[in-house]
C-alpha cells in the first residue's frame, strides 16, 4: 500500500503546475499542489483505520407538545435557541471567539447577519474576558450568552467563574447578580482529540455553590435545555457533547420550548440495574443496556442526569432503591469526578437498599491521552463488564 | 529585502555566505513540502489533523538562524521551521503526526504538537499564551546561570490577547529576563481579523508600556528576521531584558485542518500574499540575482526535498502505534499505586475482550 501511495505523490509530482518555474514571479507552490492524492489510493492499511465512534446515537420520539418542527442537528438546535432568543430579548447579546463568522463549530452561523454585529459579535482571544464581560452584561440587567471555543479552554476564565459569577448573589445580599449570564461551550470526546480538544470538566464547577451546569444528550434536549438556562435567574454552564454536533440528529421544534433544570430523565425503566450518565455518555449507556438484556437478562434503568449542579437526587435515588445496584459512567477522570459525588450521596440514602457496590466506569487518572483514547474512555465493554461484576456480586 | 530579493538598505544586509543562504532557502522550502503532504495525508484521514505554516517561512528560519543553539524555544505551534532548522529529522516530524511508536511525547498529543530535549525544543502545548510568563521563568532561571544563553517565546496576534500574555511581558520586564518575545502578526486568529484583535498600534507598540525594547519587522523577509532577532538577543543577553519582536507576516493556510478560511476571507486577499509577497520567492529572487541558483537546482532540489519527505511519510505510516502501557506513565514520574490498579485494570479488560479493540496496531 504504501508503495501505491509514493506512486501517486510522485505522479502527482510530475504533473506541471504553473508557477513552480524558478523564473516565475510567484510563489504559490514549492513541492506543490501536485501531492493531490487520486482517492483511488485512499486504500488504507491497516494502521491508519480511523476508529468508528464508540456510540450510537439514539434520536428520542419526535416531540409533539411544542408545535412545528424540523429536521436539526445539535449544533442546528444551538443555533435555533440563540436565534428565539435574539428574537424575544431585546437586551440578548452573542459573543466569543470566531462567533462572528459562525463559531468554529457552526452553532452561531447567520446570526449576526440576522440580528447585527453589535449583537453577535467576536470578543478579542481571553476567555477571562469573556466571561467577566458576560458577567458585567448580566449584572447591567441584560442577557449574556457567551461562547468558550473549547470546554478545555475555560480555565482562565476558573476565577471570574468560580469567584465572581458564583458568587455575585451570594456576597452582595442579592443586590446583584449576574443570572442573566450563560456560558456555552463544546465538551466531550470526539475520537481524536487527545489532551485539550476532549476534556469533560464539569467536576471542578460542580465544587462550587452559585453556577448551575448542564449538559445534554441530543438536539432536542440541547435546545430546551440551553433556553431554560438562558432564562434562568443564575449563571448557567452548558457543555455541549461535540461529537453530537453533527453526529445527532432529531426533529425538534422551532420554537421557543424550556425543558425543566435540575430533573433527571429515564429514558428506559429497568428492574435490576440503575445507569446513570449524561452527554454522549447516555448513548453508550442505552446500547449497554439492551447488551446487558439480550447477553445476560438483565433489565437496566437508565438515565440522564442532564443538570449536574444541583443535580436530581430524588429521581437518582428512587431508582436505586428500586433496582438496588447503580453504575455511574462518564469520561472524566475517575478520581473527583462526578460519579463520586453520585455514588457517595446514593450511598448515604440507599445504604439498605444495595445488592451490590455502587460502580464507577470512567476514564483513569491520566490526561486525555490521543493515540490511547480506544483504551481510556468507558466505553460500552467496560460497562458491560461492570454490570455483569455488580450482578454476580 | 524588497519583494524581488534587493537589499533595499546596503548597510542592513546580514552579508550572509552562499552556504548560510542556500541552507535558509532549503530549510524554508523543506518546511513547505513536508506541509503539502502532512496536510493532504490529513485531507485524506491517515493523520487525525494538521496546521501548516505556509506564508510563515520567513519568520522561522529568520529568527532560529539568529540564535545559538542552546537558546532555549517556546513555542505556540505554528513553529515547525524553527525545529527543523534546528535539525529536528522529518522522521521525528512524522512520528508526532502519525502518533508512531518513535513519537518522542509516546503518542498522547494530537499532530503539530513536538517537543525536542535535545534540541531546546520545550514540547508544544494547544492552551494559548501559557508559554509566554513561562518563557518569562526560564528566562530567568538561565540568567542566573549566566552562560549567555536566551529564552525566545513565539505567539500569534491573537495569543497575545490573554491574560498570560500580560503576566509574560510584565514579568520579564520587571525581573530583568534576557527573553525574546516573538510575535507572528499573520493576521488572523482562527477567522478573527486584527482589527477585531486590538485597536492600538499592533503588538509592538505595547512594549514600552511594559518598558520593553521592542521593534516591529518585515516577517515576509528572512533577512530583517535575522538582523532584528540577532540584535534582540545581543541586547537581551548583554543587558539582562526582554526584547519585543513583531513580525508582519501573512497565513496564507487555513488556520488548521478543521477549518476553512473562505468562510471569512476572499481568495484574492490569500491570493495576493501568495503570489505577490511570498518569503520564499523573495529568498529564491535574492539567490537568483547572486547566480546562487539555478531552474536547475530548483528542479533537482525539489525532487530530492520530496523524496526525502515521501520515504518519511511512508516509514512512519508503517510503524506501530506506542504501547497503551504509555497511556499511564509519566502523570506523575512515579507510577502511584491507585494508577497501578487502574493500568492493571486496563490490560484485564483488555485480554478479556481483545476481539473489540484493534491492539495489533500498538506496540506491545
Ligand atoms: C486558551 C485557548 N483559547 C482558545 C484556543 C483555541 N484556538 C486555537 S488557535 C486559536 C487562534 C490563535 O491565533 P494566533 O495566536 O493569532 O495564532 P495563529 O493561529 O494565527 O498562528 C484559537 C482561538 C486555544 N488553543 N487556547
Ligand atoms: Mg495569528
Amino acid at each position: 500500500m504504501a508503495a501505491a501511495v509514493t506512486r501517486f505523490f510522485l505522479r502527482g509530482a510530475g504533473s506541471k503546475v504553473p508557477n513552480t518555474g524558478v523564473s516565475t514571479r510567484g510563489h504559490s507552490s514549492f513541492g506543490a499542489t501536485l501531492l493531490k492524492l487520486s482517492p483511488s489510493c485512499n486504500v488504507r492499511t491497516k494502521t491508519q483505520r480511523r476508529h468508528a465512534a464508540h456510540f450510537t446515537f439514539q434520536p428520542d420520539p419526535v416531540p409533539t407538545q411544542y408545535g412545528p418542527t424540523q429536521k436539526m442537528n445539535l449544533f442546528q438546535s444551538i443555533t435555533s435557541a440563540l436565534d428565539n432568543t435574539l428574537a424575544n430579548d431585546p437586551t440578548a447579546v452573542i459573543f466569543g471567539e470566531d462567533v462572528a463568522f459562525g463559531g468554529v463549530f457552526r452553532c452561531t452561523v447567520g446570526l449576526r447577519d440576522k440580528y447585527g454585529k453589535d449583537r453577535v459579535f467576536n470578543t478579542p482571544l481571553c476567555e477571562q474576558g469573556i466571561v467577566g464581560f458576560g458577567i458585567g452584561v448580566a449584572v447591567a440587567g441584560a442577557t449574556a450568552v457567551a461562547e468558550i471555543q473549547f470546554a478545555d479552554y475555560i480555565f482562565p476564565a476558573f476565577d471570574q467563574i468560580v469567584n465572581e459569577a458564583a458568587k455575585y448573589r451570594y456576597r452582595s445580599g442579592n443586590l446583584f447578580d449576574c443570572g442573566g449570564l450563560t456560558i456555552r461551550a463544546p465538551w466531550g470526546c470526539v475520537g481524536h482529540g487527545s489532551l485539550y480538544h476532549s476534556q469533560s470538566p464539569e467536576a471542578f464547577f460542580a465544587h462550587c455553590p452559585g453556577v448551575k451546569i448542564v449538559i445534554p444528550r441530543s438536539p432536542v434536549q440541547a435546545k430546551g435545555l440551553l433556553l431554560s438556562c438562558i432564562a434562568d435567574k443564575n449563571p448557567c454552564i452548558f457543555f455541549e457533547p461535540k461529537i453530537l454536533y453533527r453526529a445527532a440528529v432529531e426533529q425538534v421544534p422551532v420554537e421557543p420550548y424550556t425543558i425543566p433544570l435540575s430533573q433527571a430523565e429515564i429514558l428506559q425503566e429497568g428492574s435490576d440495574v440503575t445507569l446513570v450518565a449524561w452527554g454522549t455518555q447516555v448513548h453508550v449507556m442505552r446500547e449497554v443496556a439492551n447488551m446487558a438484556q439480550e447477553k445476560l437478562g438483565v433489565s437496566c434503568e437508565v438515565i440522564d442526569l442532564q443538570t449536574i449542579l444541583p443535580w436530581d437526587t430524588e429521581t437518582v435515588c428512587k431508582s436505586v432503591v428500586k433496582t438496588g445496584r447503580l453504575l455511574i459512567s462518564h469520561e472524566a477522570p475517575v478520581t473527583g469526578g462526578f460519579a463520586a459525588e453520585i455514588s457517595s450521596t446514593v450511598q448515604e440514602e440507599c445504604f439498605l437498599n444495595l445488592e451490590a457496590p455502587i460502580s464507577r466506569v470512567c476514564g483513569y487518572d491520566t490526561p486525555f491521552p490521543h493515540i490511547f483514547e480506544p483504551f481510556y474512555i468507558p466505553d460500552k465493554w467496560k460497562c458491560f463488564d461492570a454490570i455483569k461484576r455488580m450482578i454476580n456480586y | 529585502m524588497d519583494r524581488q530579493g534587493n537589499i533595499i538598505n546596503p548597510s542592513e544586509d546580514p552579508k550572509l555566505s552562499k552556504e548560510t543562504v542556500l541552507n535558509f532557502y532549503q530549510k524554508m522550502t523543506l518546511l513547505n513540502t513536508m506541509d503539502r503532504i502532512l496536510y493532504e495525508s490529513q485531507r485524506q484521514g491517515r493523520i487525525s489533523f494538521y496546521m501548516t505554516n505556509y506564508g510563515e517561512e520567513g519568520t522561522h528560519i529568520g529568527s532560529a538562524a539568529a540564535l545559538d543553539p542552546s537558546d532555549l524555544v517556546f513555542g505556540q505551534y505554528r513553529e515547525a521551521g524553527v525545529l527543523m532548522y534546528r535539525g529536528f529529522p522529518l522522521d521525528l516530524f512524522m512520528a508526532q503526526c502519525y502518533a508512531s511508536t518513535d513519537d518522542l511525547g509516546k503518542g498522547r498529543q494530537m499532530p503539530v504538537h513536538y517537543g525536542s530535549k535535545d534540541l531546546n525544543f520545550v514540547t508544544i502545548s494547544s492552551p494559548l499564551a501559557t508559554q509566554l510568563p513561562q518563557a518569562a521563568g526560564a528566562a530567568y532561571a538561565i540568567k542566573r546561570e549566566n552562560m549567555n544563553r536566551v529564552v525566545i517565546c513565539y505567539f500569534g496576534e491573537g495569543a497575545a490577547s490573554e491574560g498570560d500574555a500580560h503576566a509574560g511581558f510584565n514579568f520579564s520586564a520587571t525581573l530583568e529576563c534576557p527573553l525574546i518575545f516573538f510575535c507572528r502578526n499573520n493576521g488572523y486568529a482562527i477567522s478573527t481579523p486584527t482589527n477585531e484583535q486590538y485597536r492600538g498600534d499592533g503588538i509592538a507598540a505595547r512594549g514600552p508600556g511594559y518598558g520593553m525594547l521592542s521593534i516591529r519587522v518585515d516577517g515576509n523577509d528572512v533577512f530583517a528576521v535575522y538582523n532584528a532577532t540577532k540584535e534582540a538577543r545581543r541586547r537581551a543577553v548583554a543587558e539582562n531584558q526582554p526584547f519585543l519582536i513583531e513580525a508582519m507576516t501573512y497565513r496564507i493556510g487555513h488556520h488548521s485542518t478543521s477549518d476553512d478560511s473562505s468562510a471569512y476571507r476572499s481568495v484574492d486577499e490569500v491570493n495576493y500574499w501568495d503570489k505577490q509577497d511570498h518569503p520564499i520567492s523573495r529568498l529564491r529572487h535574492y539567490m537568483l540575482a547572486h547566480s546562487w541558483w539555478s531552474e536547475d537546482d530548483e528542479r533537482s532540489w525539489r525532487k530530492q526535498s520530496r523524496k526525502m519527505v515521501m520515504e518519511a511519510f511512508e516509514k512512519a505510516e508503517k510503524r506501530l502505534k506506542p504501547s497503551p502501557e504509555l497511556l499511564f506513565t509519566d502523570v506523575y514520574q512515579e507510577l502511584s499505586p491507585s494508577l497501578n490498579k487502574q493500568r492493571e485494570s486496563m490490560w484485564r479488560h483488555l485480554q478479556q475482550y481483545k476481539e473489540h479493540y484493534q491492539l495489533d496496531l500498538y506496540d506491545k
